[in-house]
């Protein structure tokens, strides 16, 4: 059974379709990667799947499970957690405070301990930082908190809005670094990327979403090749 | 450079300045003329500031509620005043009861434990109630819609108690116990005075905690600042904002409570006045920062008090403390004018990365 399997999704804003039947499937431990132009509806994708918007058609199951309709709240409660794009911190809660609202859904002392030194084991910056006000770290570090604070929740699927979004090149290549590591030790991730080139390095599978439309869904190292996209989204 | 001062300055601001820059001269006149014409003592001076402290602890108190709302909403829930009156006004008939009875001068803490009780229960449910009715159907509306709406529900809750309980004042009982004074570093202190100080800075102490240090509290900031982030953290964001009311209400039921203490009496238009000088101080401080209401509530309790006799009874005006809501109100609009962001509104102001 795959990890999330969306089908036939339609998804207005007001009057505007913004996405016209898409269906996809993320199998366990897979990244898939969605690669589109501005506006194509790959933001609109994740909202959907997070619950923030209401499809009007189409179902999402996670397992099996239905998550269609259900509040955005619950469905953390389920396992999937995303990062919103422009990472979107609380910038007048600390570090810490911050990480603590991703273990909201969690009570058990323990393991948000282990969660927690995961996420300091991997972003060892956040810890030196954790007293500090969120709202003063630099660009770089508020991605690492975002992402951070999206895994104290413990995701068995973790959604990525735009993660490299505003980043100068040395920190994205880290990003897209820890991205690799955090699905080597077993997490599903599916990434919606403008950098195209990046997400299909990392990316397993992807798709390519037009005018909020699935045009193209092949493995990673077909669309790196095919003609359309090096054309349209690898700038070649 | 001074070029370009002088084109940033509008005739606006120019006006703006001389005004205010004429109300200051005018308080120093006044003070140092009523200083200088000695009609009041230190201990005057004392009893005034101890009573403005009292008042203020009370506006400090509502304006919790404010601002927090203020925080989560980003609305001004012009009810609050009306909360606070629904929690002491019900209460009163409880205390009469208990009055009748004896039961108020033999067992005075027992039954200022269920007084506060009966206030805040009632007071809380007043505000889980309006927010789950009035407020929450028009959440995503125009702002201006929940405004209109709070206005109405003001006047429903005022006409409601009224038809309720009556449009009578209603003098509340007197507890044995704290009339009189107590003698505190060599000053006389009325007793009630210090109950109501010592009430409402524990009650502040404890709901500043609750919302620093506690999960609920940290998620309570977190949807102030980010509804949609919040939600994505797995926090119901529904939940947090009746919280918020119900946080609100108790704080102003406590201070409904305190207020009945010190003025001894209830009516079902007593939320009204407090509730616009609690705004008031919520604005002081800097709307939507608790701290800041705090302070701004005291403060304005201070002014309030000090005020009058200081400022004005030197320029030679005659019963000066009936001036004492145009003290506050000036204060409203100077605040507004010249610091917008209110007293601790800078702290407000981290930058956006």
């Amino acid at each position: 059974m795959a990890m999330l399997e969306i089908e036939h999704l339609n998804t207005y804003y007001g009057h505007i379709h913004a996405l016209r039947d898409v269906s996809i499937t993320v199998e366990k431990g897979e990244i898939v990667t969605m690669i589109g132009a501005n506006g194509a509806g790959k933001s609109t994708m994740l909202k959907t799947t997070s619950g923030l918007l209401r499809p009007r058609t189409g179902t999402i199951q996670l397992e099996g499970e239905e998550l269609t309709r259900l509040a955005p709240h619950t469905i953390v409660t389920k396992g999937v957690v995303q990062v919103p794009e422009g990472r979107r911190i609380f910038g007048q809660l600390t570090v810490m405070e911050n990480l603590d609202m991703g273990a909201f859904t969690c009570r058990d002392g323990g393991r948000i301990q282990k969660n927690l030194d995961r996420v300091f084991d991997l972003f060892p910056r956040l810890k030196e930082r954790s007293k500090q006000v969120a709202g003063t770290l630099s660009g770089g570090e508020q991605q690492m908190l975002a992402m951070g604070r999206a895994l104290m929740a413990e995701p068995r699927l973790l959604l990525l809005d735009e993660p490299s979004m505003g980043l100068a090149p040395v920190l994205v290549d880290s990003i897209f670094d820890t991205i690799s590591r955090l699905n080597n030790a077993g997490t599903t991730i599916l990434l919606v990327e403008q950098n195209a080139r990046m997400a299909l390095q990392v990316a397993s599978r992807g798709y390519v979403l037009q005018t909020g439309q699935i045009v193209l869904s092949d493995s990673a190292e077909n669309l790196a090749s095919n003609e359309m996209v090096r054309r349209a989204y690898l700038g070649e | 450079m001074f070029q370009r001062w002088k084109e940033s300055i509008t005739p606006t601001d120019v006006v703006m300045w001389m005004i205010g820059g004429s109300l200051m001269l005018m308080v120093i006149w006044g003070s140092v003329a009523t200083l200088a014409a000695g009609k009041y003592t230190g201990r005057h001076w004392i009893d005034f500031l101890i009573f403005g402290l009292a008042q203020g602890s009370i506006y400090a108190l509502i304006a919790t509620g404010y601002t927090m709302v203020y925080g989560v909403l980003k609305m001004i829930n012009f009810a609050h005043g009306e909360v606070f009156m629904s929690g002491p006004f019900t209460a009163y008939f409880v205390a009469d009861a208990m009055y009748r009875t004896d039961f108020l001068d033999t067992h005075p803490f027992i039954a200022l434990a269920v007084v506060f009780i009966v206030a805040m229960a009632v007071s809380t449910m007043i505000a889980y109630f309006l927010e789950k009715i009035a407020y929450r159907p028009l959440r995503g509306a125009p702002r201006l819609i929940p405004l209109i709406t709070a206005i109405g529900a003001s006047f429903f809750l005022q006409y409601m108690f009224r038809g309720l309980y009556g449009s009578n004042f209603q003098a509340y009982p007197v507890f044995k116990i704290f009339e009189g004074s107590w003698m505190i570093f060599g000053i006389r202190i009325l007793k009630f005075q210090v109950v109501v100080i010592v009430a409402a800075i524990v009650l502040m102490v404890a709901l500043y905690s609750f919302i620093m240090l506690t999960r609920v509290g940290k998620a309570i900031r977190a949807v102030s600042e980010d509804k949609e982030a919040s939600s994505l953290m797995g926090i119901n964001v529904d939940a947090m904002v009746s919280t918020t009311f119900v946080i609100g209400g108790m704080a102003a039921g406590a201070a409904g409570v305190l207020y009945a203490l010190m003025f001894k009496q209830v009516h079902f238009f007593m939320g009204f006045i407090p509730g616009i000088k609690a705004f008031t101080a919520a604005v002081l401080g800097g709307i939507g920062n608790i701290p800041g209401a705090m302070l701004g509530g005291i403060f304005l309790g201070l002014i309030e008090s000090v005020g009058p006799s200081l400022f004005l009874d030197g320029l030679g005006i005659v019963a000066p403390y009936q001036l004492k809501d145009a003290i506050a109100f000036t204060m409203l609009v100077l605040v507004l004018i010249f610091r917008p962001t209110g007293i601790m509104g800078e702290r407000l102001a981290v930058k956006k990365a």
